[in-house]
């Protein structure tokens, strides 16, 4: 006992010397802000919140403890998760790929050393500074039916008014075609991208003969796959979190009484909305808890699967 | 022998012939193209901008015009008092007081704390070091989500729920963005500017006052002009933190503007576009460093 003790103290005074020695202690309280920050805003909410999705608990009375019920229920008995995760991989699967082909073609096109190319980046921009409540509101009024801008505007090419938000066919298209408006940032990381990319390769290809296409899908797109990655990747993790942008559009106002955050019959019920519902709604913050960890795997699991997979096609320098 | 010369010479020459055609052709193709992207890019950018403009002409209409069939493209009378009308209804002096006294403080945080501790990770030298910024930046794959309702509930048990203190002070802690970024660029600054000054006897802390953060200013303003837009814009901490009409950001009176009211499309739009305008201006004022710091995010991340 004594000598386990002493043993830990002459580790203890051999640690202190260490860190007194190199630079260790003095680290030690520069990076102590963080340190102090992810124990209390990271490592302890994680633990926790383990522990809360094997409990129920809602806040009022003490969380009681139920093993993976709420796992078990989540899968089982609950329709509106299920709709939620369903919604949430639509909407995930089809703004990822077209956010990023549009941007990629507008990089494309901005890259092709057109005038006024930092006007037309900034226009780009623009719409991603806009907060997600004032985009929300815009668009509510732009997609109404009857008179809404879009509609106007397909009405030109004699389309017939669409019901874009209040009908369960539209809604989630339309929460697709508003993901676009954001992609200023992708755009412009893309055209950074494209600027590292040597010229003098597409001088080569050319000599060789290859046309417009063949050189984006020969000499650019190879090149800058590693920033097509991070922008899918990036993508996707904002995808299955979206939040803000159907919160208030279809549970704002506009909608009148019979708002509902997911939309007409749930059809755009997110996994993100359902799950501050389930928390701060109904309190069930056990079943939040647990919901949380499942977004959280999925988001995991995708990310590293893309990683790997990509090792086939990106072209890292 | 000449006849191997000629060969090569003509085919020399051939090759050349395709080389300049090439050329020609490609500049050609160029010049045509860049006319047509020109155009693509004017079409798509317009409509990229115009709901804005929509916004803008919206907000002067009267309630009766703004879904008229035919489309009142422009309003027969501008109507400018649509403007004090909405800020009647629409407290914006409190919620932009509101929001400040949460940016503000959010911001000198997170640039105060994130520098020191970016500090520690590039011009100190210890064991692990690599290892544990590995885990700062393992921290960044965590959603918001996971650790949501473990702290709702820790704030909720100090009694912090409605007041400003769940979104101010965990920024005191040093944001795992902010530290990379800013490790990234002490990086770039030469050693030999720490060790001079180590050698003349300064403490690190002198050091990283007087000498690193003069020399990091532009590092810190990308840091500080993102941590200030994105705690303006910010919807989903105040939701979940504030319930006191009182104490909303505009943000949350934004939505709530919208929610609570009857339907009056131009005050809505005249709301939002008093509270987009000042973070708009920000960013145009503020262009290069943005968008600096978006390619920076983007290549080295």
């Amino acid at each position: 006992m004594i000598s386990t003790m002493r043993g830990q103290t002459a580790q203890r005074r051999s640690l202190w010397r260490r860190l007194r020695r190199g630079e260790g202690l003095v680290a030690m309280l520069f990076i102590s802000p963080w340190i102090i920050g992810f124990l209390w805003f990271q490592f302890y909410p994680i633990i926790g919140s383990i522990y809360y999705s094997l409990t129920e608990y809602n806040i009022m009375q003490a969380p009681i403890f139920i093993g993976l019920a709420n796992y078990v229920n989540l899968f089982q008995n609950d329709d509106l998760f299920v709709k939620a995760l369903t919604n949430t991989a639509i909407y995930t699967v089809f703004s990822v790929p077209l956010d990023l082909a549009v941007a990629f073609f507008f990089a494309l096109l901005l890259n092709l050393g057109i005038p006024g190319r930092a006007f037309f980046r900034t226009a780009f921009y623009f719409p991603a500074v806009i907060p997600s409540v004032a985009v929300a509101i815009l668009w509510t009024m732009l997609f109404n039916a009857q008179g809404g801008l879009v509609n106007v505007a397909l009405g030109l090419f004699g389309i017939n008014p669409i019901p874009w938000l209040t009908s369960p066919d539209w809604a989630m298209p339309s929460l697709i075609l508003l993901s676009a408006w954001g992609i200023g940032p992708v755009v412009v990381i893309f055209l950074a991208g494209l600027q590292d990319v040597p010229r003098v390769l597409y001088e080569a290809a050319q000599i060789d003969g290859a046309g417009p296409l063949s050189l984006v899908r020969h000499v650019t797109i190879p090149m800058i796959s590693p920033v097509i990655l991070f922008n899918l990747v990036i993508g996707m993790i904002q995808a299955l979190q979206i939040f803000a942008q159907p919160y208030i559009l279809f549970g704002g106002g506009g909608s009148g009484a019979n708002a509902n955050a997911g939309g007409p019959l749930n059809s755009v019920l997110m996994y993100s909305v359902q799950l501050y519902q389930v928390a701060f709604q109904q309190f069930q913050m056990g079943y939040a808890a647990a919901m949380a960890w499942i977004l959280f795997a999925i988001i995991f699991v995708l990310s590293l699967t893309s990683m790997r997979l990509s090792n086939r096609f990106v072209h890292y320098e | 022998m000449t006849q191997v010369a000629d060969q090569s010479a003509v085919q020399a020459q051939a090759l050349q012939a395709r080389w300049a055609a090439a050329r020609r052709r490609s500049r050609l193709l160029e010049r045509g193209g860049r006319v047509l992207a020109f155009v693509v890019v004017v079409f798509f950018a317009g409509l990229f901008i115009f709901p804005v403009i929509w916004m803008i002409i919206t907000s002067l209409k009267t309630t009766p015009e703004v879904f008229r069939i035919p489309t009142v493209w422009w309003p027969s009378q501008l109507m400018w008092s649509n403007y004090p009308d909405a800020l009647k209804v629409f407290p914006f002096w409190r919620y932009l007081s509101n929001t400040l006294q949460i940016a503000v403080p959010v911001t000198i945080g997170t640039t105060v704390s994130s520098s020191l501790v970016a500090y520690g990770f590039s011009r100190l030298r210890w064991k692990g070091r690599d290892i544990v910024f590995y885990l700062v930046l393992a921290t960044l794959m965590i959603p918001q989500w996971v650790t949501l309702v473990p702290l709702y509930i820790l704030f909720n048990n100090l009694g912090w729920v409605n007041t400003y203190r769940p979104l101010v002070v965990p920024s005191f802690f040093g944001d795992p963005f902010s530290i990379f970024l800013l490790r990234q660029f002490f990086l770039r600054q030469p050693q030999e500017l720490v060790d001079a000054g180590r050698v003349d006897g300064a403490s690190h802390l002198r050091v990283f006052a007087q000498i690193v953060i003069p020399l990091a200013r532009p590092a810190l303003a990308v840091v500080a002009l993102f941590q200030f837009i994105y705690t303006w814009t910010d919807f989903f901490n105040p939701l979940i933190y504030l319930s006191n009409p009182d104490k909303y950001t505009l943000q949350l009176g934004l939505f709530n503007f919208f929610g609570q009211h009857f339907v009056d499309w131009p005050g809505f739009m005249a709301a939002s576009l008093v509270v987009l305008s000042p973070i708009v201006i920000l960013f145009f004022l503020t262009q290069k460093t943005f968008i600096e710091g978006i390619t920076f995010t983007g290549l080295r991340g």
